[in-house]
């Protein structure tokens, strides 16, 4: 059906995102926001620290339940967890008591797959991650950029529609941010998944993206800006950081977060 | 510190630590021998008494007595823990049901259950085996539920992603977390399991090391006493160089602690 085909892979509308606080009060971190991806294109939704897009990317991988509004994918309402969805997270998220290749192939095993076969694909994504002789390392043996490319096959093994990443390189240093970020974008270009990139670094976000969503300070947080990122792909993350174009977009941008981040800078710092 | 040196340096205290016992012993200080005989034996009498043990043979069988005691403790012990610490901190309405209970008994000085061990199970090696299985349990029971309740949240929240089932999480991120705990408390567990052996033998058998201390004891056998005590030692120490083997080769994921060289 034609109708199918335009159905957006993600779909927030109208969500709201409370909890319940020990003191007995509610606190709403995300207020009506409403978000379409569509199949294949690549968001980057930006705000500053504390303003619940780490919260919104849980609901749309169905681990956390909105207290209000629909979350769709690809037309039906979502149901407990996102079985669309990879999701790539801020902290380490290995099995510390599995192997690299372990961990890469536990995805498919757990679908049922034999041993054998997981583990022989497994290895395959290990290399193309540039890991290939790391499989038998346990996770603390391997360096955070390492630990992520691990976590990045682990997730792509199961060829989700969706991707959805928490800060992924938030604890990398710049050098291995950047050689991740290009890593990230080689896969995404062979067969261009829906992602969800949350993100607060805004040049990282302009730098990967074909939008950039962004949300205001919390509590009660909303989406309140959305642009479009005019760069030709395929985009190398360091030489386009020097486009005119890119400088135009980020002084835009940077103009409407800017504010954002000082308030949500008060906030944090405030009694 | 070199590997060799440091032995060297631990041969050395023991050599200066038997020889202030011999001299001390042996040779009255000021008119006064310090360490008397009688209460304190002396190493010659200690090490003969050890030689002819072995030399008898008589030694094994208690030995062996005390093994098969400690490690029937430490599997049932380490059993029921690992069950019910994972029962309770997967149900946590039985745990808080259990909680003040499992508390009381905990607080018990399990050397008051021994005579009921004893009266119930027998003079034989399982009394000795109720006693120690009653101190790991403790030990493992606890490591288990934290274990299972302290798994990381986002290495849980990875496996729902990943499409695990309750069985597969509970396979491949609850118990793995849970024998973690257990193993990083191998050495408490073991070396319990070992006490409740020889405190059972020490209040009333017919073989095994505490029986050995007692028996010395009751006859006022300083040397017996003393020898019995550092076999005893030998044993642990033997025991423990086992453990520290096996936990090596179970938690090989694990990152290495601080390294002991300053």
């Amino acid at each position: 059906m034609a109708e199918n085909a335009a159905k957006p892979a993600v779909g927030l509308s109208d969500v709201s995102i409370a909890f319940r606080l020990a003191s007995g009060g509610t606190y709403t971190a995300v207020e009506r926001a409403t978000l379409r991806i569509a199949d294949g294109e690549f968001v980057a939704l930006v705000g500053p620290t504390g303003c619940g897009k780490s919260t919104l990317l849980n609901v749309t991988a169905g681990l956390v339940a909105p207290s209000a509004g629909r979350v769709d994918i690809f037309g039906s309402p979502i149901a407990a967890v996102n079985r669309q969805a990879g999701y790539l997270f801020q902290a380490d998220a290995l099995f510390p008591w599995k192997t690299a290749l372990e961990n890469v192939a536990i995805g498919p095993e757990t679908s049922g797959m034999p041993s054998a076969e997981a583990r022989a694909r497994a290895q395959g994504w290990l290399t193309r991650m540039g890991l290939g002789a790391f499989g038998d390392r346990y996770p603390h043996m391997l360096s955070g950029g390492q630990r992520k490319r691990v976590g990045l096959a682990q997730v792509l093994i199961r060829n989700p529609k969706i991707l959805l990443m928490d800060e992924p390189f938030g604890p990398l240093d710049a050098q291995t941010r950047q050689i991740m970020g290009n890593l990230l974008l080689d896969l995404w270009s062979g067969d261009r998944k829906a992602v969800l990139f949350v993100t607060h670094d805004l040049e990282e976000a302009i730098a990967l993206s074909d939008r950039v969503v962004i949300m205001s300070a919390g509590p009660a947080a909303r989406v309140i800006g959305d642009w479009r990122v005019p760069l030709a792909r395929p985009r190398d993350i360091s030489e386009i950081k020097l486009a005119h174009a890119f400088h135009e977009l980020h002084r835009d941008i940077w103009h409407t977060l800017k504010a954002e981040v000082i308030k949500g800078y008060a906030q944090s710092e405030g009694t | 510190m070199p590997r060799s040196r440091l032995t060297a340096l631990q041969i050395f205290v023991a050599i200066i630590a038997i020889a202030l016992w011999y001299l001390l012993s042996t040779y009255p200080v000021f008119g006064k021998i310090l360490l008397p005989p009688f209460f304190f034996s002396n190493p010659v009498d200690v090490a003969q008494q050890i030689i002819a043990w072995f030399v008898s043979g008589v030694i094994w069988k208690h030995l062996w007595v005390t093994l098969i005691e400690s490690i029937l403790a430490f599997v049932l012990g380490s059993i029921g823990g690992v069950l019910i610490g994972f029962w309770f901190a997967r149900q946590p309405r039985v745990a808080a049901v259990f909680d003040p209970y499992v508390k009381m008994i905990n607080a018990l000085p399990r050397v008051v259950l021994a005579p009921i061990f004893t009266l119930w199970l027998g003079l034989g090696i399982w009394s000795k085996v109720a006693l120690g299985v009653t101190l790991v349990f403790f030990i493992v029971f606890f490591n288990v539920y934290q274990g299972v309740k302290e798994v990381s949240p986002t290495v849980l929240a990875n496996a729902r992603m990943l499409g695990m089932s309750e069985r597969q999480l509970l396979r491949h991120v609850y118990w793995p977390s849970a024998l973690s705990w257990m193993f990083s408390s191998l050495h408490t567990s073991v070396g319990f399991a070992v006490v409740g052996a020889v405190v059972g033998e020490y209040l009333g058998s017919a073989a095994g090391l505490g029986y050995l201390i007692q028996q010395a004891e009751g006859v006022f056998d300083v040397a017996g006493v003393f020898a019995g005590m550092f076999v005893l030692a030998a044993f642990v120490i033997v025991i423990d160089a086992v453990v520290s083997m096996v936990e090596k080769r179970l938690l090989v994921w694990r990152p290495l602690a601080i390294p002991d060289e300053v």
